[in-house]
């Protein structure tokens, strides 16, 4: 008995070779992935969108080819973009960011965050406006969670494009968020999309981190994680 | 212009540099660093660490660690004589195995700075750096591999059916390595038995290991999993270390603690670098990133380690921004790596942002096996589907195996034999 080992993963397992080499079939298929992906890469945020109620803010980068040589400009706010942000008194602010697919987070961020939302409702944690930062990278968010005044913010993120999966959301669980914050001192769920991890799955998890940071009043790798019965798979 | 100024200089264009600020401003002033670097004596290193001592672990460790009477042969010469030594006659694997604990990393960095793409492949081939476990990875002749079984939800099946996979063409002798999605103890643990089921059910000789945080393998070591090898991140800095939420201080502990286990030999450690990192964590103190990557291998090398790769290509094109630049500089980590004493493999990789593709990587990855890379990465078809972005396949290992003469850890070796229907004829799973 033989097992079809390609129904157990979305990984290129039994494609058989030529020699040592690829079959031409499979060396096509990858060079039409590889080309998608170099488009997802390029594609940005369409004007309108989210269609919800959120403060639309950019990056210092001005455009895609300035946001993929310069990492430091997509953790800055524009001038004009800091201006839009008022100080509060939050838990926690919600923010979207396109990172390095656009298409990630028009597909996902806004059912997950759907999910996020009632949890967090449940909570009674005050949330600040959503903002959404275009040309943005991770660290953005700590810019933006220190000047709307909240305790902790969830970026959500479009991950680097890969070839099953252009379409992957990430998200980063920072508490105390103000710039300098280092990637030691998040928490990470990624992966969020139709193949990958769940929407209700991914709120959970976030839902869980947060409570977490919120409970030891820090995030990252230092952040203990006790209660591994309790864990939202 | 001081060292760190000169070094930073020196370097060949790329663009992590440049975001930096600290390289060359035209070819020329290029060039001209090249020339004044190669009239550098390779003693003015020691006395001018490129981070202070006061302020930096890393610094402290090459500066404590130096050895004085390894360094004797090569310690009356400039950057520039120290090239023209490597390339020569005199300089054979028998010199150069017992050099490695007196050269620093910035003397390495320097050197390499000065040499073409053929010299890194040269002077490499002649630094052999063997370790063992289960395997032995690194001796002449033989080309080894991490299997990469990723999955984007740690499915343990999906996870088994790579590892099948892979098995069937021969991947795997150098580690079978699974980078999980999520950082719990409980899913590392669970990956950990599964690899580990596989290992002892097939009697593979080869070693496991899960790409968590150390804090992470820690906490399932002392929940009793099966901790072959301890994984972590490194950099060339104390700072950029810091960002990975790791120090000297818990290296130390990782390993003492994997060694006490006796699973396998004392080349317990599985570490990964990469240009750029330390910029990335805006720790790089004015340094270039090919001289921070440098400095991790001296963080690698205080603990013997079993496996040591960069994973050259990953972290994007800010900071390797083409082919080109990713292709020197595997070749430069490589090089730095084996004159430091490590048994340096590479990721041959590039991500869907990089003005990089297959070609490139083909070129880079027959390159390395000229130079006698220790081992390459096994992802099916190349294509990682948890961490987005493209390796070298099971295929690319035999094509540079047959290219190449090469073989795989003698231990596997005489395993695949005893299986010989494996390479053949896919496996059905546990």
């Amino acid at each position: 008995m033989e097992l079809d080992l390609r129904t157990f993963t979305p990984a290129r397992v039994a494609i058989g070779r030529t020699g040592n080499s690829l079959p031409t079939s499979e060396l096509l298929r990858f060079e039409l992935d590889h080309a998608r992906a170099r488009d997802a890469v390029y594609r940005e945020l369409e004007p309108g969108w989210p269609p919800v109620p959120h403060i639309a803010l950019h990056s210092a980068a001005r455009d895609r080819s300035t946001y993929l040589r310069r990492p430091d400009l997509g953790r800055k706010l524009s001038e004009e973009s800091k201006a839009r942000l008022e100080p509060g008194d939050y838990g926690a602010a919600l923010v979207i960011a396109d990172g390095l697919s656009a298409l990630a987070v028009q597909r996902h961020a806004l059912p997950l965050l759907e999910e996020l939302q009632a949890l967090l409702a449940a909570d009674h944690c005050r949330l600040a406006p959503l903002s959404v930062a275009a040309q943005g990278r991770v660290a953005v968010g700590d810019e933006i969670g220190e000047r709307l005044g909240a305790r902790s913010v969830v970026v959500l993120i479009g991950e680097r494009p890969g070839f099953s999966s252009p379409d992957s959301l990430g998200a980063y669980i920072t508490w105390d968020p103000h710039p300098g914050r280092t990637d030691a001192e998040r928490n990470c769920v990624s992966n969020i999309r139709a193949e990958g991890l769940g929407y209700g799955a991914a709120a959970r998890l976030i839902h869980f981190l947060l409570s977490e940071a919120r409970r030891q009043k820090l995030s990252g790798v230092q952040l203990r994680i006790h209660a591994l019965g309790a864990l939202p798979r | 212009m001081d060292l760190r100024e000169l070094l930073a200089k020196a370097s060949p264009a790329r663009s992590g540099d440049e975001l930096a600020g600290v390289a060359a401003a035209t070819a020329e002033e290029r060039v001209r660093a090249k020339m004044r670097l190669a009239e550098v004596p390779l003693k003015d290193f020691l006395r001018e660490p490129v981070i202070p001592y006061e302020s930096d672990e890393i610094t402290r460790l090459i500066c404590d660690s130096h050895d004085a009477a390894a360094f004797a042969p090569v310690s009356h010469l400039t950057v520039g004589e120290f090239r023209d030594w490597l390339l020569s006659e005199q300089a054979t694997e028998e010199r150069l195995t017992p050099l490695a604990p007196g050269i620093t990393p910035e003397m390495a960095a320097a050197v390499s700075k000065l040499m073409r793409v053929q010299d890194l492949v040269i002077a490499a081939s002649k630094c052999r750096a063997a370790t063992s476990f289960r395997s032995t990875i690194g001796l002449a002749g033989r080309l080894s591999t991490r299997l990469q079984p990723n999955h984007p939800t740690d499915d343990l099946k999906g996870i088994a059916a790579s590892v099948l996979d892979g098995l069937c063409y021969g991947s795997g002798d150098a580690v079978i390595g699974v980078n999980p999605v999520t950082g719990n103890v409980a899913s590392v643990e669970a990956i950990l038995r599964l690899l580990d089921r596989i290992r002892e059910r097939y009697q593979i000789p080869t070693q496991i290991c899960v790409l968590a945080h150390v804090t992470t393998q820690m906490e399932a070591l002392r929940r009793g999993a099966p901790v072959d090898l301890v994984f972590q991140s490194i950099a060339g800095t104390e700072a950029a270390n810091a960002s990975f939420g790791v120090n000297l201080a818990m290296l130390d502990e990782a390993c003492q603690a994997a060694r006490e286990l006796k699973r396998g030999g004392e080349h317990v450690m599985y570490f990964e670098t990469g240009q750029g990192s330390a910029l990335s964590a805006n720790a790089h103190h004015g340094v270039d990133q090919q001289t921070c990557e440098a400095r991790a291998y001296a963080v690698a090398r205080r603990y013997r380690p079993l496996l040591v790769n960069t994973v050259v290509g990953f972290i994007g094109p800010e900071y390797l921004y083409d082919g080109k630049q990713i292709l020197r500089a595997g070749l430069e980590d490589h090089f730095c790596g084996k004159l430091l004493g490590l048994p340096m493999g590479c990721d041959v990789c590039y991500t869907n942002h990089a003005e990089a593709d297959q070609d490139d990587m083909d070129a880079l990855l027959t390159l390395l096996g000229v130079a006698g890379c220790n081992y390459i990465m096994g992802v099916p078809g190349a294509d990682d589907v948890m961490l987005h972005y493209q390796s070298t396949s099971f295929h690319d290992a035999l094509y540079l195996r047959s290219a190449l003469k090469l073989k795989p850890a003698p231990e596997f070796e005489a395993w695949l034999e005893e299986h010989p229907s494996l390479p053949r004829e896919p496996w059905l799973l546990p």
